[in-house]
């Protein structure tokens, strides 16, 4: 990855609201590199979209800097930053046709009309309105709307483009479509996206790093396989998929594996460098445990043995919930790849197995 | 349902008599001073209907004054609506309050004080004081359409101008302007026929003036010349006519 696009140093924000003063942002520290896909990922309410709003310059941070491009832009006007945002209202001029609101970029930028009929007309190509200049926003869909706001913001040829939530208002087959065609527009321009988004599905699929944020604050930061398989904390762990965090104690230690044992033959191994004795938080996604009705005879696998409690069947998989002795009930995702009859139902006896390399050791947050 | 149908036609008559009889006696073939008995049908005082110099004049002034304060109450207030419904400042409360207490504070007792006030202010009563009184009353009338406007404009369209380089100015005319247009043009409008027909605060703040509702005022007791109806007529013709295109045009959009 190349030089840093967007830098925030020890950026945060308060409000007051109702005279109480608010901690929106804390103390963030970010660096965007330049043409990456990087995606601010939280439950609403946790400043994600405030940090956003900073980088655009709608909201100044009560302390520290924001940089574009190496430059200082703390302080400066939206008008005078050369970044765009996409809109979660897309914000379109309703006065104005699709060609006017995209070229109002230009127009401010006073570049010459050849320039703007070229440019609009190449960037109406590219997120696939061609002929749609002369239609006022009212008369497109939800979808061509969309792809207006990304062409009005793109065609400026900005330094990042910032995305607030985009897809959010269209239903999920749309969405899906758009998550895509996003990953091909931003590949096809090579512009820096900062993506804000709640679904960890879309920051998932479409994201080079995530940051993961909560009440403020980066909870984790990294590729989308590394905030999935390996998240640090419980909270990234619950709000990243479905996961299971089991609690333990140490019991002994083997060529940096822990042993967590819950009964005779009921364990769980977990690679760490923890000494015996510490209290760990494991977790497991549902989708790397293995569900059977035999006696597995693996060795070198965490194994617990458990009651199926309910089983929800969703066409390429079923989810097992199963209640073992290692405490809270764990779910397992099932592919379903084998024979109707062999399914296990509500009160049958069944038996987990995972490997090593599936337990993650979790922070206490 | 019979009962519903009756009441609606009763209601759009009530609304209407006063305007047809208005019309009628614009027609009335009367021969003398008194317009009030129906004498006939007649177009002739539409050819006649500048044959009074002084109700002429008086037509011209009210014009005047009427086109000035709305021209001004509509620049001010679309400015005063704008900030009340975009920003939250030191003192929007008591604006908001201002504009309601004007516009329900009685006519007689306004344009008795501004009397006062111009009179002790040393200033001369005339077509500028009258349109300064009217400029004062419906300056009220366009922020609160204004304002009513503003508040429901998707605050991130200003945003977005910002965002694609547009400057605080470049963004109220290229973007807040045109959105907010329809309501600033019926506050205008609305300016406009409040200042025309205004009696009460005019009466008080015109001096030696005299304009359309003055002159009819002081007519009726010698008997009113069809040519009022006439005007009358003409008036109520052009507002009709505002409001047909304006609901057309909204229609189309």
């Amino acid at each position: 990855m190349g030089e840093a696009a967007i830098e925030l140093a020890g950026v945060h924000k308060e409000f007051a609201v109702h005279g109480e003063r608010v901690q929106a942002v804390r103390r963030l520290d970010l660096t965007v590199a330049q043409g990456e896909f990087f995606s601010l990922l939280g439950p609403s309410g946790c400043g994600k979209t405030t940090t956003m709003r900073m980088i655009a310059g709608f909201e100044e941070p009560t302390g520290g800097t924001v940089r574009l491009d190496g430059q200082d832009v703390t302080g400066v006007a939206p008008h005078k930053r050369d970044v765009n945002m996409v809109f979660q209202s897309y914000a379109l001029f309703p006065h104005l046709t699709a060609y006017e609101n995209v070229a109002f970029g230009l127009e401010r930028k006073r570049v010459a009309r050849g320039e703007i009929r070229k440019r609009v007309g190449e960037m109406l190509d590219i997120v696939s309105l061609t002929g749609m200049d002369k239609r006022a926003p009212r008369e497109l869909s939800g979808g061509q709307q969309q792809r207006v706001a990304l062409a009005r913001a793109l065609v400026n040829r900005p330094r990042a483009l910032l995305l607030d939530e985009p897809l959010g208002a269209l239903d999920l087959k749309l969405r899906q479509q758009m998550q895509t065609e996003l990953k091909r527009i931003q590949r096809e321009v090579g512009i820096t996206f900062v993506y804000v988004t709640h679904d960890q599905g879309e920051a998932l699929t479409m994201s080079d790093r995530i940051a993961v944020m909560r009440a403020g604050a980066i909870e984790q930061l990294g590729p989308p396989r590394a905030i999935y398989e390996r998240p640090v904390t419980r909270f990234v762990a619950g709000f990243i998929g479905t996961s299971n965090i089991i609690d333990g104690t140490v019991e002994r230690v083997d060529d940096g594996v822990a042993v967590l044992t819950y009964g005779p033959g009921e364990r769980v191994l977990v690679p760490t460098t923890a000494a015996a004795g510490t209290a760990l938080e494991v977790s497991v996604r549902p989708e790397k445990i293995d569900l059977s009705r035999e006696q597995p005879a693996g060795t070198g696998c965490s194994m617990l043995s458990g009651v199926v409690k309910d089983v929800v069947y969703h066409g390429t998989s079923t989810n097992y919930t199963v209640t073992t002795a290692a405490g809270p009930d764990l779910v397992v995702f099932d592919q379903n790849a084998r024979d109707a009859e062999d399914l296990a139902g509500p009160g049958d006896r069944v038996h987990l197995t995972w490997s090593p390399q599936h337990s993650y050791p979790i922070g206490v947050s | 349902m019979r009962l519903l149908r009756a009441y609606t036609w009763l209601v759009v008559a009530w609304l209407t008599l006063p305007i047809v009889v208005m019309i009628a006696f614009g027609f009335n073939d009367t021969p003398g001073r008194y317009n009030q008995t129906w004498d006939g049908f007649t177009l002739k005082w539409y050819g006649r209907v500048f044959a009074l110099d002084d109700l002429t004049r008086a037509l011209w002034i009210s014009l005047g004054i009427a086109l000035a304060s709305m021209l001004l109450a509509g620049a001010l207030g679309t400015g005063i609506g704008y900030a009340l419904g975009r920003f939250r400042f030191r003192g929007s409360g008591v604006v908001n309050l201002l504009m309601f207490a004007t516009m329900s504070s009685p006519e007689l007792v306004m344009g008795a004080s501004l009397l006062t006030l111009f009179v002790s202010a040393g200033v001369g009563l005339g077509p500028v004081t009258i349109t300064i009184a009217h400029v004062m009353f419906s300056i009220s009338f366009v922020a609160v359409v204004v304002r009513a406007r503003v508040l429901t404009l998707d605050r991130s369209l200003e945003e977005a101008a910002a965002d694609l380089g547009a400057s605080p100015w470049t963004t109220f005319w290229r973007v807040t302007f045109p959105l907010i247009l329809p309501a600033v043009g019926s506050g205008m409008l609305l300016a406009f026929a409040l200042s025309i027909d205004d009696f009460v605060v005019t009466n008080f703040t015109a001096g030696t003036t005299t304009t359309f509702p003055l002159w009819i005022w002081g007519a009726t007791r010698i008997g009113l010349p069809p040519q009022v109806n006439v005007m009358g007529t003409l008036i109520f013709l052009v507002g009709v006519l505002i409001a047909v295109v304006g609901s057309v045009r909204a229609r189309r959009q």
